[in-house]
């Protein structure tokens, strides 16, 4: 099963939007309630970086009997430096994304945490591309 | 302990979610920064905070919280409002700030 969701930069109000119909459907499909959640965290975070740090994206959501697969392109700055982006609290959120409690600097933290399995890479100047794994017969604790 | 008992003991002011007052309280999470709640708070729990847009009411969903409560008198924006109806999450209200709300519901569920 494959899903397609496209997210624009700056829209936080429909930030969120993918992260919910995913977890609709992993629900219609009897997922395992942990595995939802974990799911639903990582996707979140990709969605809502996407609004906040780049132009626009889409989200591909795979799903087989094995796992999810959830890729994520955007257009926008890229990253720099991903090991110093992965570190807890690094953020350059600007002031008013901050001050919606936004730019903690834990999304990419919370996104390694959920999944069995997280790429990133990025190219400064075109996007970043994160693809993040969750193993339906996970035996990965909840964090 | 439900929504409602919490509004009755608390003396909170319900804004919306209504329909939700039955929901179970299993405990609370008192924080302003959103990927903080949606990485460490569970499913049940309270969210107090001050922070009103209707991202609030995305991570309330998503992470199946029971209901929301806006310290110091702050009020939810419209759209918060409606999401919050829609869900059946309750948004409530107080105003007292995050210390002395955390610190009545902690004692509350506690006791
Ligand atoms: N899709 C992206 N495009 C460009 N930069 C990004 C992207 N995702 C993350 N970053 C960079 O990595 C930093 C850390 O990301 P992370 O999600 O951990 O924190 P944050 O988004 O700043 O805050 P939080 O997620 O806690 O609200 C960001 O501040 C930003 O500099
Ligand atoms: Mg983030």
């Amino acid at each position: 099963m494959n899903f397609e969701f496209k997210v624009q930069g700056g829209d936080f109000v429909r930030a969120g939007n993918a992260s919910s119909q995913v977890k609709k459907i992993l629900k219609q499909l009897n997922v395992d309630s942990a595995i939802i959640k974990r799911v639903v965290v990582a996707l979140y975070e990709g969605e809502v970086n996407i609004a906040a740090h780049a132009f626009n994206g889409i989200i591909n959501v795979e799903i087989d009997t094995e796992r999810i697969l959830i890729k994520l392109d955007d257009n926008g700055p890229g990253i720099p430096d991903i090991d110093l982006a992965m570190q807890p609290g690094y953020s350059t959120a600007s002031p008013i994304v901050r001050e919606m409690g936004f730019g903690a600097g834990m999304g990419l933290p919370n996104i390694k945490n959920n999944s069995d399995d997280f790429k990133i890479s990025s190219v400064v100047g075109k996007g970043t591309h994160l693809e993040i794994t969750v193993n339906l017969k996970s035996t990965k604790e909840e964090v | 302990m439900t929504v409602k008992d919490l509004v009755e003991t608390l003396q909170l002011k319900v804004f919306s979610g209504s329909t939700g007052m039955n929901r179970e309280v299993t405990g609370g999470y008192s924080s302003d920064l959103l990927s903080d709640v949606m990485g460490n708070a569970e499913s049940g729990m309270v969210w107090i905070t001050l922070q009103t847009h209707v991202n609030v009411m995305a991570i309330a969903s998503l992470k199946e919280l029971s209901a929301i409560i806006l310290v110091k008198g702050f009020e939810p924006e419209e759209n918060t409002l409606t999401q919050s109806n829609v869900e059946g999450i309750p948004i409530l209200g107080t105003t007292l700030q995050t210390f002395e709300i955390s610190g009545k519901l902690y004692q509350l569920l506690n006791s």
